[in-house]
């Protein structure tokens, strides 16, 4: 919706506007889920699907558009210290918008193949690194548990190392742009994430994640990161 | 873990009982429990208070020490039938800082809001004796980062407000200035902590 609605406002402006538009930012917009709200119960509750996507994320990328918008103005103005103020809500909300993007993606339901892992480089690389499977999932439940206060648990790829690396990141620090490693599965640990149905019992939604994680869409992101 | 000074459902319906149910009995009593635990396993911490350990402990420790204190803090910052408008020493403050009392709310209420991820709003008095409203992440608070002597605080970990108010943490304060306890800010004023 909000797509078509750019698209209309750019088509009636001029052309010299057209140019200035695409050298700016591009307006975010919340990318729909490939998933109904409720399918990934009993895992994680629709409710909980629904308010973290309609009101969370949204939230980021509305505070995020705004921030860009303000950073657009600020930079046409020649306005250093207000660019540099900007800083820290681009972010904090362009964190939470890449990290929610990439979670609604790692997760399907068990009907679409959620928690099934095929063989593949994927499998390959967990079980080298880490022994197995179910030891993967001990150690990034075990990390993102351990997270205080709000924040992400990763199973990422180190480019530097060429395998695969666990990491934690607080708030919605993005992990490439903070870290230099690439995001392929995330665990989001804030307890909006989960609270409506596992209440302060992070390690139950921790591990209960897991019959949801899309295993192919992890596999995919790692594939791309071993190219580039 | 400390006895909350009113019954859990007494805060309804601004917080429920239900909210209490966990953010007292499981949360806070995690912490105490926790705390307890690193204590036991260290003779160093044996004969300190929880100032003590607050101040200086790292990590794990300082996470749950932090967390009992700011709990403690917390309830005490609350009553039933509490909020309006303040009287006594505090409304004087609040005039000579902020102005007037709205202002201040104003002032409170965005940086309550506003804050990024896990944390506390907090109204201190600083050492030239003027009031101001100070964040602090996850487990900090204004007397680990010397930001002056606490009066009150609004926790804004989500666990403080999701049964109650989902999202909507805006929600959750406006219920709060419901519930401030200003006889607990004027005995902070009189007692530096």
């Amino acid at each position: 919706m909000q797509l078509a609605r750019s698209t209309l406002s750019t088509a009636k402006q001029s052309n010299a506007w057209n140019k200035f538009q695409k050298l700016s930012f591009s307006v975010a917009t919340l990318p729909s889920l490939p998933y109904g709200y409720k399918d990934l119960e009993p895992y994680i509750s629709g409710e909980i699907m629904e308010i973290h996507h309609s009101k969370h994320h949204n939230a980021y990328i509305t505070n995020l558009n705004a921030a860009m918008k303000n950073l657009q103005k600020a930079e046409a103005e020649s306005d250093l210290s207000t660019i540099i103020k900007l800083q820290v809500a681009i972010k904090f909300n362009g964190g939470g918008h890449l990290n929610h993007s990439i979670f609604w993606k790692n997760l399907a339901p068990t009907s679409s193949g959620g928690g099934v892992l095929n063989e593949g480089v994927l499998k390959e690389k967990i079980e080298s690194k880490f022994g197995s499977l179910e030891k993967l999932k001990d150690e990034l439940s075990a990390s993102s548990v351990a997270i205080q206060g709000s924040g992400w648990g990763w199973l990422a790829y180190d480019k530097v190392n060429k395998n695969l690396s666990i990491a934690t990141t607080s708030n919605q620090d993005p992990l490439e742009a903070t870290t230099g490693l690439v995001p392929l599965l995330g665990i989001d640990v804030w307890e909006h994430a989960y609270y409506l149905q596992y209440k302060n019992v992070r390690p139950s939604y921790t591990k209960e994640i897991f019959n949801v994680v899309n295993w192919k869409d992890v596999q995919e992101r790692l594939i791309a990161a071993m190219k580039s | 873990l400390m006895t909350l000074p009113y019954a859990m459902s007494a805060l309804a319906p601004h917080i429920s009982e239900e909210t209490l149910t966990y953010h007292y009995g499981k949360h806070h009593a995690a912490y105490v429990t926790k705390l307890n635990a690193a204590i036991a396993a260290d003779e160093s911490l044996q004969d300190k208070s929880l100032d003590e350990i607050m101040k200086s402990s790292s990590g794990g420790t300082f996470n749950n020490a932090a967390q009992v204190w700011n709990h403690n803090f917390y309830w005490n910052s609350l009553k039933p039938k509490g909020g309006g408008e303040p009287s006594g020493p505090i409304a004087d403050k609040i005039k000579e800082s902020f102005g007037d009392f709205e202002t201040f709310k104003k002032d409170f209420s965005n940086v309550a809001s506003g804050h990024f991820g896990s944390g506390w709003a907090w109204l201190v008095e600083s050492e030239d004796g003027k009031l101001k409203v100070v964040g602090t992440h996850d487990a900090s608070n204004p007397i680990v980062e010397k930001l002056g002597n606490p009066l009150i605080t609004c926790d804004v970990w989500e666990h403080a407000y999701y049964i109650d108010y989902r999202n909507s943490r805006p929600n959750y304060i406006a219920a709060w200035w419901n519930l401030v306890n200003w006889d607990f800010a004027n005995a902070n004023l009189a007692s530096k902590l």
